[in-house]
This record gives structure tokens, sequence and C-alpha cells, in this order.
């Protein structure tokens, strides 16, 4: 059964979007939230764990102080306000992936509170950028589950299967869960506004340092909500939360969907049920998940094991002098650097390329090289793919070796896309590429002055030309030459060699 | 005088997730109001302005350092499960997702 | 070998010490008095049931490990040697931890409680694990779900509870010391009931790690003994910061064991005694106060007053509300706390019929596997944390406690320890206050105060109710981390008693039969 959707545009005629944005951010601490467990991605199943995170009656937790100290330099980046006193909370409900029973969370009195970040999205005139607050509500700390594995059922999923396997390793990972305040006046940009949030804030958790910040492998994991008023009301209309939406492309996919749906409902006099959704990555909905009802009733309390944390306005002020340069500061003083135009410079934030094509200078590419690779070519593979640039799998050191191949003249741009395709295709470094399959161009004048000897024999009016002084008709004997040598020849060379030869 | 009904009784026993008869049920119930008549004059025992207490000592800021210590053995672990499979904790059919 | 026989039998009348003496003269081995004492189990138990496991092997090993380093001189603790009983709510590894439930039959831990870790290393050969209320949850100890423990004195009584099963075992010569854990009584009450000294120090001062938790911001472990100075010399043994228990505090412990013979043989002339109106006094005899126990309480104030203590009244308004308090903050704290005991990773696991889900599985399991007060305590915390009723429940109890906190602030402002009678009866009958809850909760209206402030309190029997010949319990309290003043006056007013009775009160317990016959 599908959905009825409403064209955007008729959506937005009618109505107007309010969201909110609630991002998982998970700490890479050594250990988890609250026992000395590692707090790493992978490992065989169940070996990371400990009385503590697994819920053995008797154990305690333990705060690990690093993933306070992070979770208060996100709240400080994101401009909140960090709390003197606050608790951590019990949030009681079941589930078998929760090892106790109830998640060791914040409830209200969260870290870090009533903040903002200063989103960059296209200006809607076209030119250069414009900026849009997003308010942060809060940024509290708590801790991840379990991960299930759905047994007999089609394709792992939950529904139709049989058992389900638990894995605890990931249990009590540090979680910073970021939510914003409603978002409002978004209108036909909410999509835009929505992923580019999502884009910056990630940004900001990098420049911290304090999460490996990979959406494709959960270690940020982004829930939207969102919710249609009648266009010009002011009001808040009833909300749906989509889970699971775990690229940058889905988070505005997602919204542009329930915009939508949301609009195709309401405008047939229908209501909107209050529920969790599902974003599906491969068919680009959102399906119905649990309603919300009175079972969620989580009974908060303050964690008596765990004593409050009260962070002196010395330590607060210490960790904001640790703070990096912000994104947003950071963008303006690359361009500079870069010598990159508006446009050049938003198209490379928008493709979300922005620390791809810094680190590609960093490893010795010019900037316009950088800038080119990333977003010609792999934003044009990222696309046919479906993902993120930054998850297409090719390294910014890769790129900026295929680009110092090329400055030193054994590949041309040409070949170098067929470098990428062997990156892509797992076939080694460029060096390794580059040699297996082949591609080094030839500068040997024994082979090239085979190949131009040829091409003069086989083009005597051409070669006539070049003779009577007529030096542009080159490029015809060029290409026949770079043709013969299968694009594998240095054309400065080759030119030279014709040159010589008519002269 | 605070009353429970049996209602509210099967209510709260469900988010507790305990399957309680109907006999069970029958003899909660009452015995739960005379427990919470006997609490009620909890209500009236604090002004206002009183702060709760939490934690009986007033400590704050107890950390512990980002270190990995030694935890169990998958084996450890899995000691107690009442079915193990694949090195994991199985467990029936998960029928709701998520909170 | 009948007279080695006779020699054992005697030494499980020993105390802690007194054994800790005689294996350091050299008259007896770790070995020979920790099978004294798996004897005297073997020949009592039928009647008590204090134990719901025993680890004779286990214990043994652990003796023989003490006589060892012994004999190279190797002295991990003032008991090194001496055997002790640990209630059943304590983690062991390779010994099974119950709970006295049915939800964790046969559950044996992976992992050891701080305390039982560090008893292993003071080198005390741990005898078994005692049984209690479910979860801790009863002051009788007929919640067990393997059964009651039997009062030593009168075998058709309670031993109090929860801990009734470590009181029984010391009252009872079984074990010369023993560890419980007190949420709102439990190691007092029982102590009261069954004429033993029973501590529950100021919260955060032993670890909780490994203590299966009831209620975690009340529960704290202590010693049971048949001295005050043995629950000294074990206190300083399981006690002192733990950086698993977060709540555990860092200042490192007063001087207990010097407390305690300071107390015994020193001047008692101006130590201030605060007499708590609320508790026990004529005003309020008669509200469920036996007159036996109340009459044991003054002769023991005038015995204070006669050695040169200051007694002076002292009223405690808000205690009042304790109980109501109490029965909110427990109950929500243990509603969550037992949450975990769904049938996922541990533990009984119930699969109904047809094509269950893990939810009817957790649903099935739970209401087989607890008791009828577990799921009482459950349901009532459910809903005084449920929205719409926490804030006129738990929130008015956590208020409470501040005005609880502050009263004791008040008084210590102008005594140096509070008492009162510990439990306002002697031991009543098993299956009396079964079927009355409230009745039963009552019994923990003196001992609950301590647990909400997180102050300490001992008590120590103060003779035998005229009416029933029973023992009755006398509680000292004191102000957060000054627990050396239990022992100081506990300390004193014992050797007074002592003098008045003659010998010490559980010597008048009648003999057990089938006992050393």
């Amino acid at each position: 059964m599908s959905d009825t959707l409403l064209s955007f545009e008729e959506s937005l005629e009618k109505f107007d979007p309010a969201m909110g944005l609630e991002v998982h951010v998970e700490l890479n601490t050594n250990t988890k939230m609250f026992c000395g467990c590692p707090a790493v991605f992978g490992g065989e199943p169940n070996t990371q764990t400990c009385p503590t995170c697994l819920g053995l009656p008797g154990a305690m937790p333990a705060v690990n102080a690093k993933a306070v100290e992070s979770a208060m330099r996100i709240g400080l980046a994101l401009n909140c306000e960090i709390a003197e006193w606050c608790r951590f909370a019990r949030k009681n409900y079941f589930y078998p992936d929760m090892p106790k029973n109830f998640q060791t969370s914040q409830y209200d009195e969260p870290i870090a509170f009533d903040g903002y970040l200063d989103v960059e999205i296209p200006a809607r005139s076209g030119e250069g950028t414009e900026t849009f607050r997003v308010d942060i509500e809060r940024a509290h700390m708590e801790e991840d589950t379990g991960k299930s594995l759905h047994v007999g059922g089609a394709t792992g999923r939950i529904q139709g299967a049989d058992h389900s396997l638990v894995d605890y390793n990931r249990a009590g990972i540090p979680l910073i869960e970021i939510v914003t305040k409603p978002i409002m006046g978004s209108r036909e940009k909410a999509p835009e506004i929505a992923k580019a949030y999502v884009a910056q804030l990630r940004e900001l958790i990098v420049a911290l340092g304090v999460s490996d910040a990979r959406m494709d492998q959960g270690s940020i994991r982004a829930d939207v909500n969102l919710s249609l008023a009648p266009a010009g009301s002011g009001g808040l209309g009833t909300r749906t939360e989509t889970k699971n939406v775990n690229s940058l492309r889905s988070v505005e996919r997602a919204v542009r969907y329930e915009m939508q749906r949301h609009a195709a409902i309401l405008d047939e006099g229908g209501s909107i049920l209050q529920e969790t959704r599902h974003w599906q990555e491969d068919s680009g909905v959102t399906l119905s998940g649990r309603p919300k009802s009175d079972a969620d009733d989580y009974r908060y309390f303050p964690e008596p094991d765990l004593v409050p944390v009260a962070p002196s306005r010395e330590w607060v002020e210490e960790l904001r002098g640790t703070l990096p340069e912000l994104p947003r500061e950071k963008r303006a003083r690359l361009q500079k650097e870069w010598g990159f135009s508006d446009l050049e410079m938003r198209d490379t934030v928008g493709a979300g390329a922005l620390g791809l094509v810094e680190e590609t200078i960093g490893a010795g590419a010019s900037p316009q090289a950088a800038r080119k690779w990333w977003l010609s070519d792999m934003a044009r593979r990222a696309n046919e793919k479906g993902v993120d640039v930054a998850d297409l799998g090719v390294a910014p050191t890769d790129v900026a070796r295929v680009q110092e191949l090329v400055d030193e003249g054994r590949i041309n741009d040409k070949l170098a896309r067929q470098v990428f395709d062997g990156l892509l295709a797992g076939e080694g470094t460029p060096d390794e590429i580059v040699a297996a399959r082949g591609l080094e161009i030839v500068s040997d004048d024994g082979a090239l002055g085979a190949a131009v000897d040829k091409a003069i024999e086989a083009n005597p009016d051409v070669a006539d030309k070049i003779r009577d002084g007529k030096v542009a008709a080159a490029g015809a004997l060029i290409g026949a030459v770079m043709k013969e040598m299968r694009g594998q020849a240095d054309a400065g060379r080759v030119r030279e060699l014709i040159l010589e030869r008519l002269s | 005088m605070p009353e429970i009904t049996r209602q509210e009784v099967e209510h709260l026993a469900d988010l507790a997730r305990i399957d309680l008869s109907d006999a069970e049920l029958d003899q909660i119930a009452p015995q739960l109001s005379v427990i919470l008549e006997s609490v009620a004059s909890i209500k009236e025992a604090a002004a206002d302005d009183i702060a709760p207490t939490s934690h009986a000592l007033p400590l704050t800021n107890v950390f512990r350092e980002d270190v990995v210590v030694p935890g169990l053995t998958a084996e450890q672990a899995l000691s107690g499960a009442p079915e193990v499979d694949q090195q994991r904790f199985s467990v029936p059919r998960i029928l709701g997702e998520e909170a | 070998m009948s007279e080695s026989r006779t020699s054992m039998s005697d030494w499980t009348r020993k105390t802690g010490a007194e054994l800790a003496d005689a294996l350091a003269a050299g008259e007896t081995t770790s070995v020979e008095l920790t099978q004294a004492h798996l004897d005297r189990i073997a020949a009592v138990e039928g009647a008590i049931h204090a134990f719901l496991h025993v680890d004779a092997a286990g214990a043994l090993a652990q003796a023989a490990e003490s006589d060892a380093r012994r004999s190279d001189g190797d002295l991990r603790s003032p008991l090194d040697g001496v055997p002790i009983a640990v209630k059943d709510i304590l983690t062991t590894t390779g010994l099974p931890t119950t709970c006295g439930s049915k939800i964790l039959e046969g559950w044996i831990p992976p992992y050891d409680a701080t305390v039982v870790t560090k008893l292993k290393d003071a080198g005390l050969p741990i005898l078994g694990k005692t049984n209690m209320d479910e979860f801790a949850m009863g002051s009788s100890t007929e919640h067990s779900a393997y059964g009651p423990t039997h009062n030593p004195w009168d075998l058709d009584r309670i031993p109090g509870g929860s801990g009734g099963g470590s009181a029984a075992a010391v009252a009872a010569f079984e074990a010369p010391i023993a560890l419980g854990t007190d949420t709102g009584g439990s190691i007092r009450q029982p102590g009261a009931v069954t004429g033993t000294v029973g501590v529950k120090p100021t919260y955060g001062g032993i670890s909780r790690y490994g203590l299966v938790a009831m209620a975690n911001s009340l529960d704290q472990v202590g010693p049971v003994t048949r001295t005050v100075l043995d629950s000294a010399l074990l206190h300083e043994i399981v006690g002192g910061h733990d950086p698993r228990d977060s709540t555990s505090v860092d200042p490192p412990l007063p001087a207990l064991v010097e407390a305690a013979p300071q107390g015994a043989t020193g001047d008692r002339s101006g130590v201030r005694v605060g007499v708590i109106t609320e508790l026990g006094r004529e005003a309020s005899a008669g509200s469920g106060w036996q007159a036996g126990v109340l009459a044991r309480f003054q002769e023991s104030l005038d015995l204070l007053v006669e050695a040169g203590a200051e007694v002076v009244e002292v009223s405690c308004p808000n205690f009042v509300h304790a109980l109501a308090a109490y029965y909110l903050i427990m109950p929500s704290e243990a509603s969550s706390n037992l949450a975990k005991f769904d049938a996922m990773r541990y533990g009984l696991r119930v699969v109904p019929e047809g094509d269950p889900s893990a939810e009817d599985v957790m649903r099935a399991s739970r209401d087989a596997g607890f008791g009828d007060e577990v799921k009482r305590r459950i349901i009532l915390g459910t809903y005084a944390l449920s929205s719409g009723y926490y804030d006129a429940y738990y929130g008015q109890a956590q208020k409470v406690r501040t005005l609880i906190g502050r009263d004791f602030d008040a008084a210590f402002e102008q005594v140096d320890v509070l008492v009162s009678p510990t439990a306002p009866t002697t031991a009543f009958k098993l299956g009396e206050k079964l079927d009355d809850p409230v009745a039963m909760y009552l019994n923990d209206l003196a001992t609950i105060p301590a647990n909400l402030a997180g102050v300490p309190g001992i008590s120590l029997p103060s003779g035998l109710a005229d009416e029933d010949g029973l023992p009755a319990g006398f509680q000292v309290l004191a102000p957060a981390l000054a627990d050396d003043r239990l022992y100081r006056v506990g300390a004193a007013l014992e050797a007074l008693l002592e003098k008045k009775w003659g010998g010490a009160i559980l010597d008048r317990a009648p003999e057990l039969k089938g006992a050393d016959a």
C-alpha cells in the first residue's frame, strides 16, 4: 500500500511545515558511558561487556569523565548554556536489547540547553549563501542499546521474524542527543535546511573530534519530526517522528516525503496519526511504525546510583578554550585561502565535500584540482550510487595522489578517471592501479616517433600545412597519434616531435 | 481515601510487564488501596518550597577516567542465558519496536 | 576424638574477635573452626533454615589457604581465617545468588560484589549464603521463595527481615559473623528480634557494587554479629571507598575498632544522648509499642545516665512521615531495579503456550518468578512514578526526605547520638502479619529514618521483654560519617548490660533441639 502524496509545490501553497530534528551522536571515547568496556564499532558478539553494561544484578554505573567533557564541548559549540547542576535519570521501558529495561539518560536537567546553530543554505536569490538559525533545545547524555539480529523473517526485518539474537557490545556506548526547538518558517527550504542542519552539525562534531561521525555506520543518527499547519496560521499540527534516517540525502528526502504525505492527508480532510515512522532507504518512503500511546509512560526519576554533575564555571571556561575554529568561520578562512568564488564554495559545501576537499589539499593537491575531482567526477559517481560523496569509499589521499600523477605527467585527466574506476572497484592504491591497468603515458621517443611518422604519412595534406608554417594544424596530427596510442601518450612531447620533423 | 481500581492495577501490571491472573488482580487491588491510604498523609507532609532529596549525601562530580578495564568473556556474559545461539542471547520474536 | 569434638562445639560459641585471638595464639586453625561451624550448621539447619546455600568445600579451601598463610606469617586482616555467612543478595562467583527469589533460582554470577572481594582478600572463609525476604522485601523472612527462617529463640517466631537468615545464623551459632543489607531496617530489626548486633553504616560507607539493589538510594551493606567489637572489626574490613560505586564516600572511615574498647572501658560522662520523642516514648506507647520493649529501653537509658551520660529528649517532628515516604521511594526504585529480570539474559524463563513473543515471555516469567510482596511493591512503585501521580507521591516523598534530614541535622546540633527502641515489638509469630502488609511495614517505623537521611545506626540487645522472654533491641543513631560513635556508645551500653544481666543476652537463648546431641 503506497501513500498518496500531494505535489511539493501544492503542499506549500496550502500548508506551513514545522520541523524538529533529534540527532544522536555516538561519542568516540575509549570506553562506554558508565563502564570501562571498550566503545568500539564491531567486535565479535558479546565480547565487549561487563556486569554493568550487561545489566547484571548488583552492577553499578560510573560516569565516563571524557563523555561529560565531550557533551559540554558539543553544548558550548552549539552556543548552549551549560547546566550548573544536573542529574542522570532513568527512562523506564522494556525492550530486549536494553539490558536493564531502563535507559540511563537525562530528563528535565540536560547538561546543555538553549543554544543555536546558524546553518548556511543557498540564498533564495540564487547568489551566495544565507544563514538560517536553528534553535537548540537541549543536548543531553545517554547510553546506546544492544543490537538485535532478527532470524527467520524476510531479510533480517523484525516483522515476521521467528526469534532474535542479541549482542550487547553496543549497549552502553555514550550518546549525546541533540534536540532542536521547532523549526518554523522554513517553507520551501525545509528539506534543504534539515539536510544542511545535519550536515553542518556533523561538520561541527568532526571539528570537535568527539565522534567518528559516520552516518553510514550509525555513529550519527537523525530522527525527523514533522508537522504541517494551514498556511499562515502560525500553529503546530500533529507530528510524526521518522526514524532511521541515516544519510544526509535521506534527511532531505524524508522531510520532503513526509511534507507531501501529510499534505495529501490533511488536504482530504483527514488527520495525522501521531506515530513513529521508518525511513526506507531503498524505496524512498516512510512506513508506519508504532503509534504513540500511554504505554509511553517512561516513569522518569533521578538515577539513584549516580551523583549529580555540577561542572564548575572554571571547567566550563577551560573547555570553551578548547573549542576548535567553528565550521562557519573556517569556511570563510578556507574560501580566502583557496581563492574559491562564492559559487564554488557554496557548491563544495552543498555537496558535503568541504572536509574532503580540505583533506585532499592537505595531502598536496592544488585547491582547484581538489575541487574539480570531488565536485565533478566524485559527485557524479556518488549520485549514480545514491550515496553521500563522503561515503563513496574514495579517500582524499587517493585523490591527491592521482592529481600528483597527473602533475608529473604520468597520466592525464582521462586516464585519472580510469584510476578512480579502479579505486571504486577496490583494485588497490592509485599507483598499483596505474601499473596493473597499464595506464602510464608513453613518453619514450622511439615508440612515439614511430606513431608520429605513421601519422605524417597518413595525413600528407596536414603535414604540408605545417611545413608551410601553419603550426595550429598540428592538433590534427596530435589527435591521430593519441588515438594510435590509446590516449596514453604525452601530448606535449608528441607536439614537439611533430614540429621537429616538419620544420 | 485513595482508591486504586482493578483496571488501574491491570494497567500498571501491563506497564510493569507482569501477567497478573484474575485472582491476583482481585487480591492486589484492595491491598494497594490500603497501602495507599496509609501513605496518603504524604501529600500534606511537605510545603511546596521544600527541595526534594534524591541522594542522601550531597556528593557531586564523581567520574571515572576514560580507560578500558577488562570485562567479561563472551562465555561469562552468556553463562546465565536461558538460550544462546551464535554467541548471542536468543530471545523470542520481538513484537513491538523500540520506544 | 571426643575431646576434640567438645572443643569444636565450643568454637561456635566464641565471638569473631575471640576466634581471631585463638588463631593468633595457635590454639586452633581456620580449618578446624570452619569445620566446627559447618558441623553446627548441619546440626541445626533443619530447625532454623538460615542458609539458602552452604559452601562447605569452598569455605574449607579458603580456611586451608588462611592456615597456610598464617604459617608463612602473611596475615591479610585481623579476621583472617574467621568464617562468615553472607546474605544471598550479594553476588558471589561460583556460588548461587538468588536474593530469595524463584526468578534467580540457580543463577551463578560471573562476578563478586566488592564486599565479597574484600572478604576474600581479607582471608575470611565464606560458609554460605543466607536466607532473606525475596529481594529484601519484608520484615520477617517469610517472603523468601525458599521458605522462612525460624528464630532460634522460638522456632515458631520470625527472625526479622529481610536479613533474617544472617541474624538467625549468628544467633544460632552457625556463623560467628555475617554480612547483611539494610534498606529500611533489614539488618537492625532482625538484630533486635534475635538478640544480636547489627549495623547500618553511613550511606556510602560500604560499597554497594554487587549488592542486588532493592532501593539504591537507601540500601547499605553492614555487619551482623554477636558483639559490638565484632561489628567494628567487620565494618573496617568491608568498608571504604570503591570507584565502582559512585555513591561511595571518599573520606576514610573513622577508627571504628578503636572506638569499641574505648566505649566499653572509658569514661562515659559528658556523652549527650538524645531520645527521639516520636519513637517509643510514653506518648506513643499503646500505638503498637510493646511494653516490655519500652521497659528495656528505659532501663538501658538509666544505665547510660548512671554511667555519666547526659540524656535529653529531642523531637524529630517529621519522623511521623518517614514510613509513608519510605513506602513510596523504596517501591519506586525497586520497580525500576527489578525490570531487568525479564527472562532474556539470565534467570527463570517461562514460555507460555502458543507462539509467544518476547513480551509474552517477559510477562509470564515475571508473574511466575516474583512472589506476592514483590509484585505488590512493583505495582505500587510503578504507580508512584507514573505520570499524573509522580508529584503527589514520589515527589512529595523526596521532599519529606529533605525534612527528615533537617530533623537529624537539628537534633545532632544538640546531642552526640540519638537513641530509640529498634523495633516496636519482639519477634512475632510466623504467619501473624503475612496477610496484613501495612502491619508488617510498621516494624520498620524506628529504623527507616536513618535510611532516608543516610545516617548510620546500630541495634544491640537491650535485654528480654518481661511478657514473652524474647530479646528487645536498642538503636543508636549518629551523624553521617560519624560511625565511630555507634561503636563507642554501643560498646558502652553492651558492657553495662552485660554486667546487669550477668553475661551476654544471647547466652540466655534456649539450646536448640537436635544440636550437639
